[in-house]
């Protein structure tokens, strides 16, 4: 299985972190520090079981270490897309020369 | 008469061994082909029933006989003789027979074998009591006797190379089809792999009567730049996103056996051929039988006639190619055609190569020899349809060829999920469409002009996905292309018998599977495929069906009363073929198993004497023996060194992470459960970093070299995991102006602790070290060595001491001026044993104590859980199972008698209370210098509050010795810190 | 149910195998049963088997939507221990480990549930002490377990890396003596077989599409097949849990779906004697199966799948593993990979419970553990079933266990799937 990351082009999946679902959205990850102990409980233990396509977190640990939002399918193992997670990191890659 | 050479056979003589015996082959032989040539009939024992077997197919399909190559080491088990490529100097033997080949104690288990009917075993051997006493006694003569091949238990000696490879077509299969797609993707300007797993390229056109045509053609391919034929390469499996598994053979002398191409195709093209398939009929295993496809390749492409009598039993037209062959070799052919009319162009053809056709005759039993059994003769009957038939008279023949139809090798496109379906027109699953494209046998196209259109629409088809051609589409070849129907022949049984009984007929004969044994699967419940197949273990030897899977199938389906107009597809599962397991680990096994990480110190530290210890994949200086030291010795030296004057060791392995930007402090501050917000510049201060669920991740310390700059140093086993915790919280909290970066490899650092370590740092930095100018937990940046350092006064041991950290490069200048300095001092380095005597007397923890299990409470920590602020881990922290009163707690614990050892992992029980798993568990000790006896840490529900001065048994059945220890707090020396400050 | 002998097979060898009859039935679904388990895989039979015998139901069925057997009751590595540590894992994989040693017997179904024992290898004090402290725990709570030393290990394993050059050398091992390995497949057909006997209806090619609800309840299911009332709803499932629970309502679940490896060499003459485990550079276990193949995994692929299919980068991660420990093992050839689909709980136990929905019950999460313990899984779960609350054993294993703070993290990694 390959990953096409943005920043280093495609690569084994060995290189790569499954970090978890993904929302969309990084501030969104995770309920506020101050939040109950009930949305923690959801954030950190409780998944939803998307069988076929699914946004996902990984991370690019063992090249350039960049988050990424991936669209992919647990049914086909297809990849649909992969981008940055962190906006900060796609613009800084748009402001690339 | 067995086997030999036809004359016109000119290839140079290559010797080897076979059953220890010096026999000569020929240059391009098979090791199959050259028994036969040698007169080799009977080449092993089956697995089950010891049946004698011989060559019975001309590839990977081979269900006769496996054999045993080479000697000690080196030896390999259960290779087919059909692919093993012949080498001068080759030591094969027999398998699966004791004493020898010829008389076999095993073979009484074919007197047996009624019994030993399908899942026969699932039936008995269990005995009347209620444990495994009698199946583990039954057992162990089962397992003696099971097993095939011996495999050596010693050390592979060869090395196996492992390469990523990129291709825009990888071609499987080097026959007429394969080679034809490989020149029209070739012309379109791609880039083509052709991978073909025998050691000739050419696949059926090997057998061809000129072999000069393919000589040219592959002359003609291997010039274009844009195409690698590789040979020895098969191509064992299709993986996600066009990755292909290739294994290659590297020839002898090569500093590799075999190498792992992990290919990444954008394009695939299945040329993988089909194999031929038998029927089933009585005794159809003797040393003799085999396909007629197989009969013809030994002749036609290695000039060996398998024996001068031959009788060919055919259901469909190929094996006329091969009777005609033979004839022509010179042999004397009966041909059988179990269809009742022969095709007319064919038949013709066959007779006028000298064979002496019987249109509507089929195999019933065979006979053979009484003492080895191979095949002297059979018992043939007119075929009365549905493959019955009775004995009516016999043929003498050495040679039975059978060939009952083609199943092309769609193994590649069922990995790919390109569901096979059943034509029963051809009898044969036919491969899926997808991604990956099919041409030639291996797409049911029989004739070769037909594979090689289908080659070249394949190609073609591969070339326009890829963009690579405007042109259009090729018209393919239409599956098929014989002049007659085949029979659908699965199976001869003499009429009116529902079993073969006696004469064994064989649908899998590497497993000693029969039709029989098909039968009574479904008797007894067992009538869907997947269902039967694991209770007979049909298609699960090491040719993994190839031979008999599609004949179990039909068998099966007859038997259920539903024929075979529509078969279930099976599945294939890598690798098409058996692969040396050590193609996949390539360079990283053995020392090369995982990477050596090793200090910057290291090289002095060897110097020094050290003696290492893996920590991780680190190697750290574990003790620095004296002459006629051992570690306790050493390290207890060590750890009083450091007491009485000072030590150096090497603290590299921490984790280090900076954190910089305008709010980094405002970070931290949320990921430490302790306050890190209001840290001074130039101070330090030790944290608790939790995990999400409130557990402790890791402890470590926080420098703040300046406003917006912090490092960040954490214990060497959690380097990894806080480094990438904090990468994380970076990316949740993008509103947080910080960077996090982990540079553990970028500083290396030396600890100096004891109470003449300022010693040691002033004559390193020169600097003013004083208590004024570095105070406890001040942190300053200046010059050690003169190089820059960062250095930090921080204490793991409960002395004064300093960590100083320096660039890589300083490394060596750093180490030789601070053990000249301790030396001067009377002390010298210590190692990673020492450095754990000394924080256990301090009660300080580690990855024993923080071992993703505990709280900041457990720990003895709940102040250092901020009650102010929020972090990362307090919601999920404040659950009930997470402050339960009775979570153990850290302790201390002394020995009674002072002499008593208690180990890591005993078990504390209140005294009188002593069963079950007590209240908590030891989880450090220490021989301690200090004290003079062994201490430990531990934890026990409520902690020193409940159990301080009280006694507890530390419970240790697996060393067998219980020690009484008292509890206390987990600090045993100097509790109000004076040494710290002194 | 006619039972198997020795006798019998002779007897039947000597008459064509004529007196063989099926082993379990078939059946065609009725419109109603007492309770309807849903998944015919180890789990499922096992807990109707129990159901019959210990809670003297009669209306039971499983439903499956395949064959009986094909999921990961067909696919593990097949190894039975009880090595566990924590308070409610310790107690649960001993009760499962000795309804093994009498299971064969019971169900007249020789299961070759074999003790030869599982080693896990040593080769640091650190782990040395972590282990010391999860054997004692064994001894102390009734199981066995002892430590071996380097040399005791060398001559129960020769094969293993005995070298310098190693480059983790092996320093000893714990040995649980009673555990082995057993043959999957039988485990399966010997509690169908058993469960027929009692009256249990097996019904295969019955995909439950959907559930039958009355006011907050559910109180059926609808199938491929039609729908069947019935007054208890059980759901064993494992590797579709999540999709099935989606339908129940059971909303997010405390679970990930991915997917796991194994692999099995060509038959060799026995070589490898015992079970053999190590933690070093993540999980690796190995046995050789009766036939002669060496069976061994690692860890999972590391992304949730749905789909029975492995990478091959896997197969370099688990392979290095292998050869390092088993040098020997470079040479052997792989014969077959699969892979199975699997349940990963966020903390590495597994659920046995009722379910906030009446009529609905949970049995999932068994990551690479659930073979091993099909027979005290039916246990408990017919219990929590017929109870309709859990048995003392399962008690652990329940889903609010996160809100609570109640986690059994056996592996102490945290709620991170993979790293269990």
């Amino acid at each position: 299985m390959r990953l096409t990351c943005p920043f280093c082009g495609p690569r084994d999946v060995a290189e790569f972190v499954y970090e978890g679902p993904f929302s969309g959205a990084p501030q969104t990850e995770r309920p506020a520090l101050s939040a109950a102990p009930a949305a923690w409980v959801e954030a950190v233990f409780l998944r939803d079981q998307p069988r076929g396509e699914t946004r996902e977190l990984w991370r690019h640990l063992h090249g350039c270490g960049c988050f990424l939002d991936v669209l992919r399918d647990t049914l086909t193992h297809e990849v649909r897309a992969v981008a940055f997670a962190d906006p900060a990191d796609a613009a800084a890659m748009r402001a690339k020369p | 008469m067995s086997g030999f050479r036809l004359r016109g056979h000119a290839a140079p003589l290559v010797p080897f061994t076979w059953q220890g015996r010096a026999m000569l082959g020929a240059q391009g032989d098979t090791l199959a082909a050259a028994l036969l040539a040698n007169g080799v009939r009977t080449v092993g024992r089956s697995f089950k029933h010891h049946r004698p077997r011989g060559i019975m197919a001309a590839g990977e399909e081979e269900a006769g006989a496996l054999v045993t190559l080479g000697e000690g080491a080196r030896t390999t088990p259960n290779l087919k003789p059909s692919v093993v490529e012949l080498e001068a100097g080759l030591v094969a033997r027999a398998q699966n027979c004791w004493p020898s080949l010829r008389f076999d104690l095993g073979a009484v288990n074919d007197r047996l074998s009624p019994l030993f009917a399908a899942g026969f075993y699932y039936k008995t051997f269990m005995g009347p009591f209620a444990d495994t006493r009698i199946w583990m006694a039954c057992e162990r003569l089962i397992r003696r006797a099971a097993g095939m091949g011996a495999a050596s238990p010693l050390p592979d000696p060869d090395l196996y190379d492992r390469v990523h490879g990129h291709c825009d077509v990888l071609v499987a299969g080097s026959g007429p089809a394969g080679l034809a797609a490989a020149r029209e993707a070739a012309d379109a300007g791609l880039d083509v792999v052709v991978a073909e797993a025998d050691f000739a390229l050419g696949g059926d056109r090997l057998s061809d009567r000129d072999p000069q045509e393919l000589a040219a053609a592959l002359a003609e391919l291997d010039a274009l730049p844009n195409v690698r034929l590789m040979a020895r390469t098969m191509v064992f499996g299709l993986y996600d996103h066009g990755v292909a598994g290739l294994v290659e053979r590297l020839p002898a002398g090569a500093p590799w056996r075999e190498r792992l191409h992990v290919m990444h195709a954008r394009k695939v093209v299945a040329a993988t051929g089909a194999l031929q398939r038998g029927f089933v009929f009585g005794d159809n295993d003797r040393p003799g039988v085999m396909s007629a496809a197989a009969a013809r390749t030994y002749v036609r492409r290695f000039g060996v006639a398998p024996a001068r009598e031959v009788v060919v039993a055919g259901a469909e037209d190929s094996a006329y190619a091969a009777s005609i062959a033979l004839a022509q070799a010179g042999l004397d052919v009966i041909h059988l055609d179990a269809r009742e009319a022969a095709p007319p162009a064919l038949a013709e053809r066959a007779r006028a190569a000298g064979v002496d056709l019987r249109p509507g005759w089929v195999p019933v039993r065979t006979q053979g020899h009484a003492l080895g059994g191979e095949l002297r003769g059979l018992s043939v009957g007119r075929h009365l349809g549905d493959g019955r038939a009775r004995a009516e008279t016999r043929l003498p023949a050495e040679i039975l060829a059978v060939s009952g139809g083609w199943s092309p090798s769609i193994h590649l496109t069922t990995q790919a999920r390109q569901k096979p379906a059943w034509s029963a027109e051809l009898g044969c699953f036919l491969p899926g469409e997808g991604e990956v494209l099919s041409c030639g046998a291996a797409a049911g196209v029989w004739s070769r002009e037909g594979a090689e259109t289908s080659g070249r629409a394949a190609g073609r088809l591969a070339a326009i996905a890829l963009k690579a051609t405007r042109r259009r589409p090729l018209k393919d070849a239409d599956p098929g292309g014989d002049e007659a129907p085949p029979a659908a022949l699965w199976e001869v049984r003499p009429a009116g018998r529902a079993f073969h009984g006696a004469g064994k007929a064989y649908v899998d004969p590497l497993h000693d599977v029969t039709a029989d044994d098909v039968r009574l699967a479904r008797q007894e419940g067992f009538e869907a495929p997947e269902h039967m197949k694991r209770y007979t273990t049909l298609g699960m030897a090491p040719d993994q069906g190839k031979a008999g899977g599609v004949i179990g199938l039909a068998v099966l389906a007859v038997a259920r009363g539903e024929g075979t107009g529509s078969l279930a597809p099976t599945t294939f599962r890598p690798p098409y073929a058996p692969v040396s397991m050590g193609i996949f680990a390539g360079p990283d096994r053995g020392p090369g198993w995982a990477p050596v990480r090793r200090t910057p110190f290291h090289a002095q530290a060897e110097a020094a004497g050290a003696v290492f210890v893996d920590a991780g994949l680190w190697k750290r200086a574990w003790f620095f023996p004296r002459p006629g030291e051992d570690l306790t010795a050493a390290s207890m030296r060590e750890a009083a060194m450091v007491r009485a004057t000072v030590g150096v060791a090497d603290v590299s392995t921490l984790g280090k992470v900076e954190v910089q930007g305008r709010d980094a402090a405002a970070f931290l501050d949320r990921i430490f459960a302790n306050p890190m917000a209001n840290l001074p510049v130039g101070r330090a201060r030790y944290g608790l970093l939790l995990r999400e669920d409130g557990i402790v991740l890791d402890d470590g310390t926080v420098w703040r070299l300046a406003g917006d700059r912090f490092l960040v140093t954490c214990t060497t086993a959690h380097a990894a995991t806080t480094a990438e915790h904090l990468a994380r919280w970076r990316f949740r909290w993008p509103e947080l102006d910080a960077t996090v970066d982990e540079t553990t490899e970028a500083w290396c650092g030396l600890a100096l602790a004891g109470p003449r370590s300022r010693a040691v740092l002033e004559a390193l930095t020169g600097a003013d070290v004083s208590d004024a100018a570095l105070p406890h937990l001040g942190v300053r940046e200046i010059e050690a060595t003169g190089a820059p350092a960062r250095v930090a006064r921080l204490s793991f041991s409960g002395e004064r001491a300093y960590e100083v950290m320096v660039r890589p490069e300083a490394a060596a200048a750093l180490w030789q001026a601070a053990l000249a300095a301790a030396g001067a001092e009377g002390g010298g380095p210590y190692g990673l044993e020492a450095l754990d005597i000394l924080r256990v007397e301090k009660g300080h923890v580690t990855g024993r104590e923080i071992d993703g299990r505990v709280t900041p409470g457990d720990l003895g920590m709940p102040g250092m859980a901020s009650r102010a602020k929020d972090y990362v881990g307090r919601a999920l922290m404040e659950r009930e199972g997470l402050l339960d009163p009775a979570r153990p707690v850290l302790i201390g614990l002394r020995p009674v008698e002072p002499g008593a050892k208690v180990a890591g992992g005993a078990l504390l029980h209140p005294l009188g209370a002593e069963t079950g798993r007590g209240i908590g568990h030891v989880s450090s000790v220490a021989d301690s210098p200090a004290l003079g006896m062994r201490i430990a840490l531990g934890f026990a529900a409520g902690g020193p509050a409940r159990w301080d001065g009280k006694l507890l048994m530390a419970k240790d059945p697996i060393s067998g010795r219980d020690v009484k220890m008292r509890a206390g707090p987990p600090c045993f020396l100097d509790p109000w810190g004076e040494r710290l400050h002194g | 149910m006619r039972p198997y002998s020795a006798l019998d097979v002779l007897w039947n060898g000597l008459t064509g195998q004529r007196g063989w009859t099926r082993a379990w039935r078939d059946r065609a679904p009725r419109p109603a049963y007492d309770v309807v388990i849903v998944g015919g895989g180890g789990h499922g039979l096992a807990t109707a088997y129990y159901l019959a015998r210990n809670h003297g139901l009669r209306r039971v069925a499983v439903l499956e939507r395949g064959l009986i057997g094909q999921g990961n009751a067909g696919r593990n590595t097949t190894i039975v221990r009880s090595n566990y540590m924590l308070p409610g894992n310790r107690e649960f994989y001993e009760h499962t480990l000795k309804l093994w040693e009498g299971l064969s017997q019971e169900l007249n179904y020789n299961l070759m549930f074999s003790q030869r024992g599982h080693l896990a290898l040593s080769f640091d004090p650190g782990f040395r002490d972590a282990f010391a402290r999860r054997y004692n725990t064994m001894r102390m709570t009734g199981a066995d377990g002892r430590w071996l030393s380097r040399s005791e290990v060398q001559a129960r394993a020769p094969y293993l890396d005995w070298s310098q050059s190693a480059r983790f050398p092996i320093e000893g091992g714990f040995l649980q003596q009673r555990a082995g390995t057993a043959r999957h497949d039988a485990l399966v057909w010997g509690f169908a077989r058993a469960a027929d006997a009692r009256g249990v209806h097996i019904v295969q090619n019955c995909e439950v599409t959907g559930f039958l609800r009355e006011g907050g309840a559910i109180v059926g299911v609808e199938t491929s097949r039609g729908e069947i009332r019935a007054e208890k709803v059980a759901l064993a499932v494992a590797g579709s849990t999540g999709p099935l629970a989606a339908k129940a309502g059971l909303g997010k679940l405390p679970l990930e779906t991915h997917k796991l490896q194994a692999f099995v060499t060509e038959p060799l003459k026995p070589i490898v004697h015992q079970v053999i485990s190590s933690a070093r550079q993540g999980l690796f276990y190995m046995s050789q199966s009766d036939k002669g193949g060496v069976v061994f995994g690692g860890e999972i692929d590391g992304h949730p799948s749905y789909a029975q299919r492995g990478g091959l980068e896997t197969y370099s991660e688990v392979m290095s593993k292998a050869v390092s420990l088993a040098p020997f093992l470079a040479r052997t050839r792989l014969l077959r990979q699969w892979a199975g689909v699997v349940d990963m709980s966020m903390d590495g136990s597994p659920f046995i419970t009722p379910t906030p929905i009446p009529g609905l019950y949970f049995n999932a999460g068994w990551n690479y553990g659930g073979f091993k313990a099909t027979p005290a899984s039916g246990w408990c779960y017919a219990h929590t079933i017929a109870h309709d609350a859990p048995h003392e054993l399962n008690a652990a294993f329940s889903l609010d266990r996160f809100a609570r703070g109640r986690e059994l993290d056996e592996e102490a990694a945290g709620p991170v799937p993979r790293l269990h």
